[in-house]
């Protein structure tokens, strides 16, 4: 297994090399729609940290049993179990969120970014390493949602994590908060991203 | 007459008001990766579309039979181990998640045997794509709607029959389908165009995908007029009273359910 990036690299690479959200364009479903508020996307962004470390830790414990043709399956049924957890806590604990978030946390069952990691790290590697991938993931997505949910936080309403920050006469750009202001920050903050890549490497 | 004005609500509002992507944000990866040709889009389109309704079957059977509080079969197997009102009230609703996505990959699995069994040409076209739907979220988010639209509403009278969830899923589909054709019809001609090195690929279809979403919030308030229309139409005999001006279907559909407290 000398080929393997270790632990330290697979928790780096996760947060700005390898980002899940901006560099591989896994997960967008939920980078798009919980974005409009910083505080939804913060949420949403824990609950992908939870269900993505408990999966990974447990493919990863039993990668020595998993069936090729089967581990799809096993992979989908472990995130949904832990994805149940997340949901029956937020609706139990932040009830409103919950209702905000509605069908957005059961859709993390689906989620490209949390099968891409058991299938490339957890069924290959030890825990420790695992962990810390899913760790520096989930890191990376937050950060993407952090960004994508500040711009149309600021722009549509005003505001930033519930604060005032641009004055009241401020017009609000409602398209912002609006599903077509997701796809055109998503999209523009990626040209963003590809340019400074690219600017980086030339 | 009622019901089949609901058919109909639901239909188009599955269709083109809520589009699964363009407003609902699901099934984006296919709608990104697979846009690039309008045969390929239009068999993935399918291909969803065929997928999205099985498992709609499947997954209202489900609730229904099993997962609601006083569901039948549950309650008849229950029945075996305790009492008559203790098994009525077995709620396995906690449970739905993992049934679904079970569902999900079972029929996406036995769809994929018989058809390339029974129909080659058919498979030819979009069996390849099939294998992919499984993660497709339009997929479970029609099972997770039809679900709330079951069990999550107050009145039992009001809960989805299966004709009502087949309506939302199918059409669901045929949105998803017209959202990825009508993608891959502009990428096809972006190919022409001088596009900004860092905005190539994913970005230009998100920035384009905006658009369209914007142009698709033209059809927001369709369902209120079809709905007043239609309403007025059946009872104009009885009920002639005028729609009421107050309702302004725009504004309450573009400040969206999340957002209004920020906005009122």
């Amino acid at each position: 297994m000398a080929d393997q990036p270790t632990a330290f690299e697979r928790f780096t690479q996760g947060i700005l090399p390898e980002n899940p959200v901006y560099r591989q364009l896994l997960g967008l479903c939920p980078v798009l729609a919980v974005t409009n508020s910083v505080q939804g996307a913060m949420t949403m962004a824990g609950a992908v940290l939870f269900v993505l470390l408990c999966a990974n830790v447990i493919i990863s414990l039993i990668r020595d049993l998993l069936k090729p043709h089967l581990r799809i399956v096993i992979f989908t049924l472990t995130i949904a179990t832990f994805v149940t957890i997340v949901d029956r806590f937020l609706a139990a604990y932040m009830y409103q969120m919950s209702k905000n978030l509605g069908p957005y946390i059961p859709l993390i069952i689906v989620n490209c970014i949390i099968i891409c990691r058991c299938e490339v790290c957890a069924s290959k590697q030890s825990v420790f390493t695992a962990a810390s991938d899913a760790v520096g993931q989930s890191l990376g997505f937050a950060l993407a949602l952090a960004s994508i949910a500040s711009v149309r936080e600021i722009l549509g309403t005003g505001m930033f994590f519930g604060f005032r920050v641009l004055p009241e006469m401020w017009p609000d750009w409602v398209i912002m908060v609006l599903p077509p202001g997701a796809f055109l920050t998503f999209g523009l903050l990626l040209g963003a991203v590809n340019w400074v890549a690219a600017r980086k490497k030339g | 007459m009622n019901y089949l004005i609901d058919i109909m609500l639901i239909a188009v509002s599955a269709a083109l008001i809520n589009n699964f992507v363009l407003y609902y944000f699901v099934g984006i990866c296919p709608f990104i990766g697979v846009s690039r040709q309008i045969d390929m889009a239009v068999g993935m389109g399918l291909a969803v579309t065929f997928v999205i309704s099985i498992a709609a079957f499947l997954s209202w059977t489900m609730t229904t039979m099993v997962l609601i509080p006083a569901a039948p079969l549950t309650a008849w197997i229950g029945g075996f181990f305790m009492s008559p009102e203790a098994a009525a009230k077995i709620d396995l609703t906690i449970l739905s998640y993992i049934v679904y996505i079970f569902a999900i990959s079972a029929s996406v699995q036995f769809v994929e045997m018989y058809v390339r069994r029974f129909f080659p040409a058919l498979y030819k076209s979009f069996g390849v794509f099939l294998p992919l739907i499984t993660t497709n979220c339009a997929i479970l988010f029609a099972c997770l709607t039809i679900m709330s639209n079951v069990s999550g509403v107050d009145n039992p009278a009001d809960a989805w029959d299966l004709g009502r969830s087949l309506t939302l899923a199918f059409f669901g589909g045929i949105g998803f389908t017209i959202a990825i054709v009508i993608m891959a019809g502009i990428r096809e001609e972006l190919d022409f165009c001088d596009i900004p090195p860092a905005l190539r690929g994913a970005a230009i279809t998100l920035i384009v995908a905006g658009i369209l979403s914007m142009a698709f919030m033209g059809f927001t308030g369709v369902d209120t007029g079809l709905k007043n229309a239609l309403k007025s139409d059946s009872a104009a005999q009885i009920d002639p009273k005028p729609i009421p001006k107050d309702e302004s279907p725009l504004t309450s559909v573009i400040i969206g359910e999340t957002d209004k407290k920020e906005w009122s």
